[in-house]
């Protein structure tokens, strides 16, 4: 048992985040709008954020670390600790950079991909050159993800893809879909389907907006009409999209920004102590202390599970249920979070973004309302808890 | 990092589980639980033969030298199995003091007596405002020429009726700072003026009413510095506290097993109920909770074997041990249903002992307030 980091992965902290307050604008913290665990306020998704983020995300791939806990043989170092500390450091600062391609396809590709595939995305992955976003969720299959009915026909060298795509996060501000599409109409369901990669400027592509409950443009309906895309970008074999979105989904869910937690606890306790309520700080009333101590353990358990499945990839180990625990958990917390700081700060945590006296610039009240994306989005908590109670304790599936 | 336990912990983890399962049973827990002591004078032998009541000692006192990490690896498989009697209220609560504190004399006095499983040791700490804080401690020590007096009444001193050696913290001068003016005294049991009266519990542990009334001791029953004993109780009291938390993990685990097993079997409206995904979530819960709890545990273990200053991780560990062993005991309840409301079946032996343990050495809201402090609050 050691639960300190080794001096190396220290100063690669210390790395990082010299580069990070070096690069960031002073004011960042004002505008930036980000609530850790969940899906919804990510500034690299945002349109206003694109130019700060894409320069950002080319940054961290000149510098090697958009890949860094890829293999050695694909430009990274092998180490997902040094890519949880990074994440961890990233997060911890609000950084609009970082994504699906380099956390979910990136991965996958090195897994599951064609070595043609791999030479034509992993280095624009590396260097933030390039976007993914997902097209998994379908109006009709959402946790039910096997009742898809978007449609790819088999067309000599190419799929014919027909057919819609819903929650896809990001497809306005990135270039291509990761997208699973039914391939084979009468097989059993779980063998019907292929993932591939669509060329957002791809003929018949339609992307269209979805704002969500945070006034945010995050995630898109996508149309697919006739899409012809070429054999050479199916991702793994055909007819076997479902367990490659489950090796996806894997990576999805342990991707996670660790310091935006701590960032918030420690924003909160200043909040504390700077605020006085009836002629004293807040910080000396002891419901305010107990509430800030217990979402402080929650806190600390999740760090345990985040480092965990770091060191447990590192010894080559694939973290599956560790991956929906994880989720399960960090979800779960940015509620509780989410519900923590409204509580301390009363009527002032619904001030939005922009109104005059919101503390910390209405992230808050923005926060309250992202919290509820977290244990829905990447396969909700009931689906995690399920996987971990039939595959994980054994316990048997509905008849 | 390495999330692993080491070659020899997980041979201890293994040995302590085999011993455990074959000399430490249900039935034998119950009979134990029957006694007024609660405790095996047969059992604690054999666990003082393979060397548990020394592990964390060093060798020269005829211990193990292992670390503290070690105590809490084998205390996580003793709560697995509730083995019962005076374990943490000799090997924590009576030696760390000692070890931290005490005078080459009285170590080697006592500390070889209870590697060789010879002494039973207890710490008197709390009072009738049941707190674990310094500023709440008033039992007295006053000087009278070479001796002390001690005069007061201790409360929820574990363990007192099997100790042959109880540790009283005394008040020896007025508090000028937190934590200053207390004194640590080694009393025999059967010292005139001392007098020990369990307190029957829901826990069916043994707890203590210890009184003192005008106890004389000689100067040699100090232990450590007159009026600077905290430090040297805090280190016993943050080690006890992490240790009841690892049994309580053990506890968890155990009712995860049990309950699953259960689920798995139990037969309603034509299939087994850990069909049903009310049940299945509520044991997917549990089994994160024990994790997570685990990981805490674990951490403030290391935490403190490290030697370096461990009040945060250790305040955290307790506090989630006694909030999620209940819940997990509480959550078998509704699993087991009828069958888990009786003394016939094993569950409310742990429900007992998870709830004791959410108020062992300071109750959560304590502990949640020394986490506040960590924070800077």
């Amino acid at each position: 048992m050691d639960f300190a980091f080794t001096k190396e992965e220290l100063d690669f902290r210390r790395e990082i985040e010299a580069f990070v307050k070096e690069v960031l604008p002073p004011d960042w913290d004002e505008w930036a709008v980000y609530w850790p665990g969940s899906y919804g306020t990510m500034p690299q998704l945002e349109a206003e954020f694109q130019e700060i983020s894409r320069r950002f995300s080319r940054m961290l791939g000149e510098k090697g670390w958009l890949g860094i806990g890829w293999p050695k043989e694909y430009g990274g170092q092998g180490s997902a600790m040094k890519a949880a500390i990074s994440g961890d450091v990233l997060s911890y600062y609000r950084f609009p950079a970082g994504g699906v391609a380099t956390t979910i396809a990136g991965p996958t590709l090195i897994l599951v991909g064609s070595e043609e595939l791999k030479k034509e995305f992993l280095p624009g992955i590396a260097s933030g050159e390039i976007g993914f976003w997902l097209g998994y969720s379908e109006p009709n299959a959402g946790s039910d993800l096997v009742s898809l009915k978007t449609t790819a026909v088999d067309d000599g060298d190419a799929f014919i893809v027909n057919g819609q795509k819903i929650w896809s996060s990001g497809a306005h501000v990135t270039e291509y879909g990761w997208v699973i599409a039914k391939t084979d109409m009468d097989a059993p369901a779980h063998k019907s389907a292929t993932l591939m990669i669509i060329p957002n400027d791809t003929p018949g592509v339609t992307i269209k907006p979805i704002i969500n409950i945070c006034g945010n443009h995050s995630f898109n309906e996508v149309f697919f009409d006739d899409v012809r895309v070429p054999k050479r970008y199916v991702v793994g074999e055909v007819n076997k999209g479902f367990y490659n979105v489950m090796l996806a989904l894997q990576f999805e869910r342990m991707s996670v920004g660790s310091g935006g937690f701590r960032r918030v606890l420690e924003e909160l306790v200043r909040f504390a102590r700077e605020t006085e309520r009836d002629g004293r700080p807040l910080s000396e009333d002891p419901r305010v202390r107990k509430a800030l101590a217990a979402i402080a353990v929650e806190i600390e358990v999740f760090l345990t599970f985040y480092w965990q499945s770091a060191w447990m990839q590192d010894r080559g180990q694939v973290p599956e249920l560790e991956a929906s625990a994880l989720k399960l958990v960090f979800t779960e917390l940015s509620v509780k979070l989410a519900d923590t700081a409204m509580d301390l700060l009363g009527p002032f945590g619904l001030l939005d973004k922009g109104s005059k006296r919101a503390p910390f610039g209405g992230r808050v009240g923005m926060g309250y309302l992202d919290a509820i994306s977290g244990p829905i989005g990447a396969g909700t908590s009931e689906i995690q808890k399920t996987i971990l109670a039939t595959r994980g304790l054994g316990l048997p599936r509905k008849k | 990092m390495d999330f692993d336990l080491n070659e020899e912990q997980k041979i201890l983890q293994r040995s302590a589980a085999d011993f455990l399962k074959k000399e430490c049973p249900k039935e034998r827990v119950r009979r134990i639980e029957e006694t007024e002591e609660k405790y095996s004078p047969d059992l604690w032998r054999k666990m003082a033969d393979l060397g548990w009541m020394g592990l964390h000692l060093p060798e020269q006192y005829g211990g193990t030298g292992w670390s503290f990490l070690s105590m809490a690896v084998l205390l996580e498989e003793m709560g697995y199995n509730i083995c019962p009697g005076p374990f943490i209220s000799t090997t924590l609560l009576g030696c760390v003091p000692l070890l931290h504190a005490g005078t080459e004399d009285q170590k080697q006095a006592i500390l070889p007596g209870v590697a060789s499983g010879d002494l039973i040791l207890t710490l008197a700490l709390a009072e009738s405002d049941r707190g674990y804080e310094p500023s709440t401690l008033k039992v007295s020590g006053v000087r009278s020429d070479e001796s002390w007096v001690i005069d007061g009444v201790k409360l929820f001193v574990p363990d007192a009726l099997s100790a042959d050696h109880i540790l009283c913290v005394a008040r020896t001068s007025a508090a000028s700072e937190p934590g200053a003016g207390l004194t640590l005294f080694r009393v025999e049991k059967d010292h005139p003026g001392v007098t020990v009266t369990p307190l029957k519990t829901i826990a069916r542990d043994n707890q203590c009413e210890v009184a003192f009334d005008h106890v004389r001791l000689g100067p040699e029953s100090v232990i450590g510095p007159v009026d600077e004993a905290w430090p040297a109780v805090k280190a016993a009291l943050d080690r006890a506290a992490v240790g009841r938390a690892a049994e309580v993990v053990g506890a968890m685990r155990a009712t995860l097993d049990m309950t699953v097993a259960y689920a798995k079997e139990r037969v309603q409206f034509g299939r087994p109920i850990g069909s049903f995904q009310a049940i299945q979530h509520y044991l997917a819960d549990m089994w994160v909770d024990m994790l997570g709890t685990r990981n805490l545990v674990l951490q403030a273990a290391w935490k403190l074997s490290t030697g370096e200053p461990a009040d945060r991780e250790v305040s955290m560990a307790k506090v989630r041990a006694g909030r999620m062993g209940r819940k997990a005991t509480t959550v078998g309840h509704r699993i087991f249903a009828g069958i888990g409301f009786t003394m016939e079946h094993d569950l409310h032996l742990y429900h007992r002992r998870t709830v004791a343990a959410d108020f062992a050495f300071g109750d959560s809201d304590s502990y949640h307030e020394r986490v506040a402090r960590a924070l800077g609050l």
